[in-house]
């Protein structure tokens, strides 16, 4: 009876602790999904001057004004069309509303710039000048038709840009550096140099046909307060009527919009368009830190437990190890910077990439840097996990393998150490829990707002360890605090946050079920 | 103290004037014995009296402590444990251990027999085939474990696992088998499961067997040897021992008088 209160304290800390963990993470869940959820337009109609503005309501909050001391309740509107009215927000004052409607022939269009457009269609132009007004049977079909065809003159051009032109890039700087390091002669390097540029011109040329054909259909529509505006229809990306969209629609459309969350490009300043580099730089880090940082804390803690003579030096190193886990992770990307990054990437780029310099190759920020660095910060973490996983295989297992007829090492790698492997696992669980959160120290060798290409492509060597890369943390520090519309930017932080606690599940899961696997195996041991 | 060779015999393990110490702690004092060829050698005594650490320094393992020495000698078959041309690692493959504890590795059924095989560097299927086969046939499992040779060694029963662990231990035919309570952790079933099969394997292994159970010693050993505190008080056959002892301390011990 004496302990019963204790027992209640006990169990309070933990409810304190789950609950804040559930509602952090609701909190993540409720706003990241609803992110992608279509929202109704409503139009309002605003008392003293009578304008008429449409959009979606994003926030609704009660405050009281500085000047007058006047209570005030307002609605934060997203009208979007940010060409027309220069901000695609708008505070609204509550009481000044007469007349809310939710009309179903309203269109919210997502762009390539600008943002999205809140509009009625009035008419679209086709290529060959013929006008279909927006009441034409005719009229969804032609618009929806040219979108996707600018859709995929888009991608056609980008394709061109980026791959084909790109390459010829490479080339002239390969025949740069050629010619500097003496391979081939002036006169080759000019002649292919002709060569190459001819070779740009035809597809500069393709680009730019192509390119003058998106400007052809365009667009005519009206705005809530009644401005008409005309644009190319190319410069939409997708058009949908929310609020005509039945629940099946809306699940839809909140699919879509998942889908191009996870696998397009950022556009707009990162506040549009999806993250997929950001998932992908991070999946790759978070792997290649893992498979750095895994053998090394193996090798170390195995040493430390098994082979070092346990005494004063092994009580200092073991002290140093947890007290590493402590240092700040910044410090940790200042010595990856200098270490790292100016060290031996510029060592390698004097042995190795002299052709190039003085621009780095491994002499700058990469992901390779940044595995390297998040893999010194976890080392503890193995460390610790795979030495206390070493201590609980028992005895007897070890002194019969030696009563075998085995040798220290053989005992070791045949019997110690897959006994220990489920306790090493949770210890690189936790080390890519701590890993792949981490923000502060890739911010210094290798991590930015918008990398050009992916560390890992089609293209040999195909694994680009020198590149930089997008992180999903940095991602959310650089949308929240570094954008410039930050309201704009909310929603997307949210949807990133969510991405992230997803992704270190998704690794977390697949190594938690290996760990299962191993322990199956031997059913009944005493792990 | 009686180290007289009145076996018909010859000796396999001698030991010669042997102290061990744990740090300061002398824990075997100047112990003399000669344990005969293929027969069972039983070593009694109360807890801590150091028969299991003669056992384990037969075969060297308590090497792996720190800050221990010894002195005197242990052979077996004529050569020094103590030999700087003696390796540790050979001196094993010719003396296999059994645990109190069952501790088989974890791995199959099959692996656990073969670990001894794959360390040496015999990887050959057909003859680890052969020898995991005749090793669990020795050991008296090879009926029970035949269709599920490769699922894990846990899945047995305690008197299965620990005779997979004399199956692992003699699967490299070494010359002598020591025992550290065999038994201590099985039930009377089991435990005589294991007494028949040591019979049987006397007649090609020396056994040495640590043992508390008095009737275990009575039932299976040819000779036994009573240790107090460190000291060999008495050793000779079996029968003499529990009938007639020549010393008051082994009288005592095994009549239950003392302890």
């Amino acid at each position: 009876m004496l302990g019963e209160p204790k027992i209640w304290l006990t169990a309070l800390g933990l409810t304190a602790g789950v609950g804040m963990i559930v509602f952090l993470l609701g909190l993540i869940l409720v706003n990241g999904v609803s992110v992608l959820w279509p929202k109704p337009v409503i139009q309002f109609k605003h008392a003293p001057d009578g304008a008429i503005l449409a959009g979606e309501l994003r926030k609704h909050q009660v405050r009281r004004d500085s000047a007058s001391g006047n209570i005030i309740e307002e609605h934060l509107v997203f009208i979007g069309n940010k060409d027309a009215t220069g901000s695609a927000f708008r505070y609204i004052d509550a009481h000044a509303i007469t007349e809310t409607t939710e009309p179903k022939d309203i269109l919210v269009a997502e762009r390539m710039e600008y943002g999205d457009s809140i509009f009625y269609p009035v008419s679209v132009k086709s290529p060959d000048g013929k006008v279909i007004p927006a009441t034409d049977a005719g009229f969804f079909p032609a618009l929806h038709g040219y979108i996707k065809e600018g859709n995929d003159r888009r991608s056609d051009i980008a394709d061109i840009e980026k791959n084909d032109i790109g390459e010829i890039n490479k080339r002239m700087t390969r025949l740069t550096l050629d010619e500097k390091g003496g391979r081939i002669t002036p006169e080759q390097s000019t002649a292919s140099r002709a060569e190459l540029q001819k070779e740009y011109e035809t597809l500069a040329a393709k680009a730019k046909a192509l390119r003058d054909q998106q400007h052809l259909a365009t667009l005519t529509y009206r705005l809530a307060d009644g401005t008409e505006r005309s644009q190319a229809v190319s410069e939409i990306i997708h058009v949908d009527a929310p609020n005509a969209l039945s629940w099946f629609g809306k699940l839809g459309l909140f699919l879509r919009n998942a889908w191009a969350l996870v696998s397009e490009e950022p556009r707009e300043a990162n506040t549009e368009g999806g993250i997929f580099p950001a998932i992908f730089g991070t999946f790759v880090m978070t792997i290649l830190m893992s498979a750095l940082v895994t053998p090394f804390g193996v090798i170390a803690a195995i040493y430390l437990r098994e082979y070092a003579k346990q005494g004063f030096l092994v009580r200092a190193v073991r002290i140093c190890v947890n007290n590493l886990a402590g240092v700040p992770s910044i410090v940790f990307g200042v010595f990856g910077v200098g270490f790292f990054v100016y060290l031996v990437g510029g060592t390698i780029d004097e042995w190795f990439f002299s052709d190039s310099l003085p621009t780095p190759t491994f002499g700058t920020g990469g992901i390779l840097w940044a595995s390297f660095t998040l893999a010194l910060l976890t080392l503890p973490v193995i460390i610790v996990a795979s030495e206390e996983a070493l201590t609980a295989v028992p005895r007897g297992v070890r002194e019969a393998a030696l009563a075998c007829g085995a040798s220290k090492w053989q005992s070791i790698q045949r019997i110690v150490l897959p006994s220990a492997l489920p306790g090493i696992l949770t210890g690189v669980i936790l080390s890519m829990a701590r890993g792949a959160g981490e923000v502060a120290p890739l911010m210094l060798v290798g991590v930015v707002k918008l990398a050009p290409s992916l560390p890992l492509d089609f293209e040999f060597p195909f694994v680009h360890a020198e590149r930089k890369f997008m992180h999903l943390g940095f991602h959310i520090y650089d949308l929240g605090f570094q954008s410039p519309d930050s309201e704009a930017a909310k929603p997307m932080v949210f949807a990133t946050t969510l991405l992230l606690i997803l992704l270190v599940l998704v690794l977390n899961l697949s190594a938690i079920l290996l760990r299962n696997h191993i322990r199956k195996k031997y059913a009944g041991g005493t792990f | 103290m009686s180290s007289d060779a009145d076996s018909p015999n010859p000796k396999m393990i001698e030991v010669d004037d042997f102290s061990f110490y744990y740090g300061p702690k002398k824990a075997i004092h100047n112990i003399s014995m000669d344990i005969p060829e293929r027969q069972i050698t039983a070593l009694i005594g109360p807890s801590g009296c150091g028969k299991s650490t003669l056992l384990r320094n037969m075969n060297r393992l308590n090497d792996l402590i720190d800050d221990v020495r010894h002195e005197g000698d242990i052979r077996i078959d004529g050569t020094s444990l103590y030999d700087p041309s003696v390796e540790v690692i050979s001196l094993r493959k010719r003396v296999g251990m059994v645990f109190q504890k069952y501790n088989p590795f974890p791995k199959s059924i099959y692996e656990n027999v073969a670990f001894a095989l794959r360390v040496a560097g015999r990887n050959n299927r057909k003859e680890l085939d052969e020898i995991v086969e005749r090793s669990l046939k020795g050991a008296a499992l090879w009926d029970e474990v035949k269709d599920r040779l490769h699922d894990s060694a846990f899945g047995l029963s305690g008197g299965q696992q620990q005779r997979l662990c004399i199956a692992r231990a003699i699967a490299n035919r070494p010359q002598v088998l020591l025992m550290d309570e065999p038994c201590a952790a099985l039930d009377p079933i089991a435990t005589l499961k294991v007494e028949e099969l040591m019979l049987e394997l006397k007649n090609e292994f020396t056994i040495v067997i640590v043992t508390h159970n008095m009737s275990q010693a009575t039932r299976c050993s040819d000779r036994t040897a009573f240790m107090y505190l460190g000291k060999l008080i008495e050793y000779a056959e079996t029968t003499q021992i529990f009938e007639n002892p020549k010393v008051r301390q082994t009288e005592e011990y095994i009549t239950g008088r003392f302890g």
